[in-house]
């Protein structure tokens, strides 16, 4: 897993059936990257149930999250629409699992990325980054700690 | 990620039992969610058999975009605080989560004896809402992922309310 300090490798993934999101497009921005294993799954429902309640919390940072799956747009779609999610879930979905492998948290065995956060600076430079064990919940305290830690330079 | 409760249970908190209690026990729950629902009798039971030997603190972690009536609930239930029947409301809202709602509020106001006038105007204040938003940061802060969560003595207890159950048995034999 890239760790802190690294690059954060640039992607180009889908939003929506027709709107891509490009890490580059970002800069200037703290950016939060959510690599989950599926939609619909208890435990991430939880924890994409609890950034969705947290988004003031982001602006505030001057952050944007997303969550990042190997499903495809479509099922974020029907995903985003059910639990009212109010942020982007992209598609790491052609070829599968590119961008999750090219953060070192793709899971070969069960063909998932891992539980895994990522924190950004507006620099494009991971600031924090966290491998959750996959039936835990990592919550979001992490993400706050390291986003007071960014605004504090 | 953090275990531990953040900020500590204060005189800002909501504590149910003995004040000399050795155990605290902290929950973040949600009004609407049916897993905290589930855990109220339980958490009743464990009042009744432990008694004066623990202290029960309850902190809002309402979820606004999953449930529709769990952030104005958590706000019933801070403004009833205002008049001293915090626990009177907060257990009528869980005892009658099904039709968890503005009417279920006022009527509830009416059945435990609030001033409705007061608490009409508490309900709609700033104040009570700036109190359950600080709780659910507290909760963020301390590492609550989802509801109910349980803090024993200040930290993060991992499992459900039929498992503290369990657990509090075990350290009592």
């Amino acid at each position: 897993m890239l760790e802190k300090g690294t690059k954060a490798p640039d992607f180009e993934l889908n939003a929506t059936p027709d709107q891509k999101i490009k890490l580059k497009d970002f800069k200037g921005k703290n950016v939060i990257l959510a690599f989950y294993p599926a939609d619909w799954s208890p435990v991430c429902s939880d924890q994409m149930a609890l950034y969705n309640e947290m988004l003031k919390y982001f602006t505030k940072h001057d952050a944007q999250i997303f969550g990042i799956s190997v499903d495809s747009v479509w099922c974020h779609l029907a995903f985003e629409q059910d639990r009212k999610l109010h942020f982007p879930l992209l598609a790491d979905f052609e070829p599968k699992g590119k961008v999750s492998k090219a953060y070192g948290v793709y899971d070969e065995e069960v063909g998932e990325s891992k539980r895994a956060l990522f924190v950004i600076d507006k620099e494009g430079k991971i600031a924090w980054s966290y491998l959750s064990p996959t039936a835990v919940n990592p919550g979001a305290d992490g993400i706050l700690d390291a986003l007071e830690e960014l605004n504090k330079k | 990620m953090s275990s531990t409760l953040k900020p500590p249970v204060s005189e800002q908190d909501h504590v149910h039992g003995g004040k000399s209690a050795t155990i605290e026990i902290v929950e973040f729950g949600d009004y609407q969610c049916p897993h905290c629902g589930h855990a109220h009798p339980i958490i009743k039971k464990i009042q009744k058999n432990f008694a004066e030997q623990i202290k029960f603190v309850f902190r809002n972690f309402p979820l606004q975009e999953a449930h529709e009536y769990a952030f104005p609930a958590a706000v019933a239930a801070e403004a009833a605080a205002l008049q001293g029947k915090f626990w009177e409301m907060h257990d009528g809202i869980y005892e009658n989560q099904n039709q968890i709602g503005e009417t279920l509020f006022n009527e509830l106001a009416e059945k435990i004896g609030l001033d409705i006038e007061q608490f009409k105007k508490d309900y709609s204040s700033g104040n009570v809402t700036e109190k359950v938003e600080a709780d659910f940061e507290s909760g963020i802060r301390s590492g609550v992922n989802g509801t109910p969560s349980f803090y024993v003595n200040g930290t993060k207890f991992d499992g459900g309310a039929e498992d503290l159950m369990e657990m509090l048995k075990e350290s009592a034999e």
